[in-house]
């Protein structure tokens, strides 16, 4: 088990169990490199990694940056808005082309479902997915189980809701393969129009009052209204899905246990996820931020070692 | 494999104490050094090192493990990556003496490796290196142990093993050689 099943990273959807456990394994030594005082180490000095984000983000992107730094890796970036995409280029051309320029490893993120998988299948570099359309963000899950595993100690047996806005979101889906694999219950819990009608066929519990998932679970995962890719009205109003499904220190109080709770980010403070709710002791989500680094650094090293040296 | 036995456990003992003795020679009461084993043998040498030390010493002396793999030279030259193992260093090595430990000393190439995840944590005013076995004639890098628990002079097809009460159930030292046909 001491090599990863997959050459590329497209999805937890084609993770083995152990290979979720020897990526945890690998990032709790690095999580010890990025908190000593020189946070660097040599192992990827020989390789070139290109971020190519097809759509716009921070975070990940930021965190890709500096797992790939942090491992010596030399990298280039790459965004949609500056690009030749505009100009009509095919995305094999693109990526062809940045390939020509002898890099090893791509980090894609595309709006487009099945994109990184449909890119790794085409080019001679290791793929690594950071979110394709409403799909899968495998590194995402990851961070999240391996934040679950760091404040609760392990993840198989525990119960964990994600709430919000489902159907639109790459994050849940690859939580739920990733949860799932390593043991857990889930529960996705939101209004009837954000829950996709067959997702009960992954083995997740279906639950629409938010109070009742609250007291069902050990952690709450809460996810952004995604605004941006909703093209039609899916509930009335954000005042109002805030008011159902928003996330108070109030209810937070009232529960029997102290669950919890996680955010992937940007949060919308006041919409699904109160203000003293975020900055309580029970979230992690400041934490996700630095795991996603380590994670991230692992995931890079493990598929970085299945290149072939020349 | 033929197996033979070239340092039994009473050796292996007055071994460990005459380096205990060398160690003290240089650095008298241990003040200003630390002790760090390469994982993960060095840390077996580290820690039958430290207890006898401290005996002798009757003090407590300051001790570290340390995780190499991320600094060797072989990445992406193995079948499989090496799997990390812990690193814990809870102290300053700035300006400290340090003694790197290791179990066997060979081409020098996971000494050299050390060095540089040693520096990683500051840089110390010197670093020395204690192993318990030194296979000579087999170096690839311009490196010396300043301590030596035994020199033995192999060939490369050989394989030399420490092994350790703790782990295999006696303390002995013993050279595998190859059987030759005919």
């Amino acid at each position: 088990m001491d090599s990863l099943s997959v050459d590329h990273l497209t999805g937890i959807e084609h993770l083995t169990e152990n290979d979720i456990q020897l990526i945890f394994k690998t990032a709790d030594s690095f999580k010890e490199v990025i908190n000593r005082s020189i946070k660097k180490v040599p192992s990827l000095r020989d390789i070139t990694i290109a971020n190519l984000f097809f759509e716009n983000s921070t975070r990940t992107r930021l965190s890709f940056e500096l797992a790939e730094k942090r491992l010596s890796a030399d990298v280039v970036n790459f965004s949609a808005a500056s690009s030749s995409v505009k100009k009509g280029e095919t995305l094999i051309d693109t990526v062809n082309n940045i390939l020509s320029m002898k890099v090893d490893m791509v980090v894609m993120r595309h709006p487009n479902p099945g994109a990184a998988k449909f890119l790794s299948e085409r080019v001679d570099a290791k793929v690594i997915n950071a979110g394709d359309g409403t799909h899968e963000h495998p590194t995402q899950a990851l961070l999240d189980a391996y934040s679950i595993r760091e404040r609760l100690g392990e993840v198989k047996g525990k119960k964990i809701v994600i709430v919000g806005d489902i159907l639109h979101s790459r994050v849940a889906l690859s939580n739920i393969f990733c949860l799932q694999q390593l043991g857990a219950e889930v529960m996705v819990c939101g209004p009837t129009t954000l829950i996709p009608k067959y997702i009960h066929e992954l083995g997740v519990k279906v639950e629409h009052d938010l109070k009742k998932a609250l007291e069902w679970c050990d952690v709450a995962n809460m996810l952004r209204i995604q605004l941006e890719r909703q093209d039609i009205k899916y509930f009335p109003s954000l005042r109002e899905y805030s008011m159902q499904y928003g996330l108070t220190k109030e209810i937070l109080d009232g529960l029997p246990k102290k669950i919890v709770v996680m955010h992937p980010g940007p949060i919308n403070r006041g919409v699904e996820i109160t203000s003293d709710v975020a900055d309580s002791d029970q979230a992690i989500i400041l934490d996700q931020v630095e795991n996603g680094v380590a994670v991230r650094m692992a995931v890079i090293y493990l598929l970085a070692s299945k290149i072939e040296r020349q | 494999m033929e197996k033979q036995v070239i340092l039994n456990s009473k050796h292996f003992e007055l071994t460990i104490n005459r380096l205990c003795y060398q160690l003290i020679e240089r650095h008298n009461d241990f003040s200003n050094t630390v002790l760090i084993g390469l994982q993960p043998r060095g840390v077996n040498v580290l820690e039958r090192i430290k207890t006898q030390l401290e005996s002798i010493l009757g003090k407590e002396v300051v001790c570290g493990k340390l995780d190499i793999t991320f600094y060797r030279d072989d990445f992406r030259r193995r079948e499989t990556p090496i799997i990390p193992s812990t690193t814990n260093i809870d102290f300053v090595i700035e300006n400290k003496k340090v003694v790197l430990m290791d179990d066997v000393l060979f081409t020098g190439r996971t000494i050299r490796s050390g060095l540089d995840a040693l520096l990683a944590y500051g840089r110390p005013e010197k670093v020395e290196l204690l192993s318990m076995i030194d296979r000579r004639f087999k170096r690839d890098l311009p490196i010396q142990a300043d301590y030596v628990g035994k020199t033995v002079d192999t060939l490369i097809s050989e394989r030399v093993s420490v092994e350790w009460k703790e782990i295999e159930g006696e303390d002995k030292v013993i050279l595998f050689t190859p059987e030759t046909n005919g």
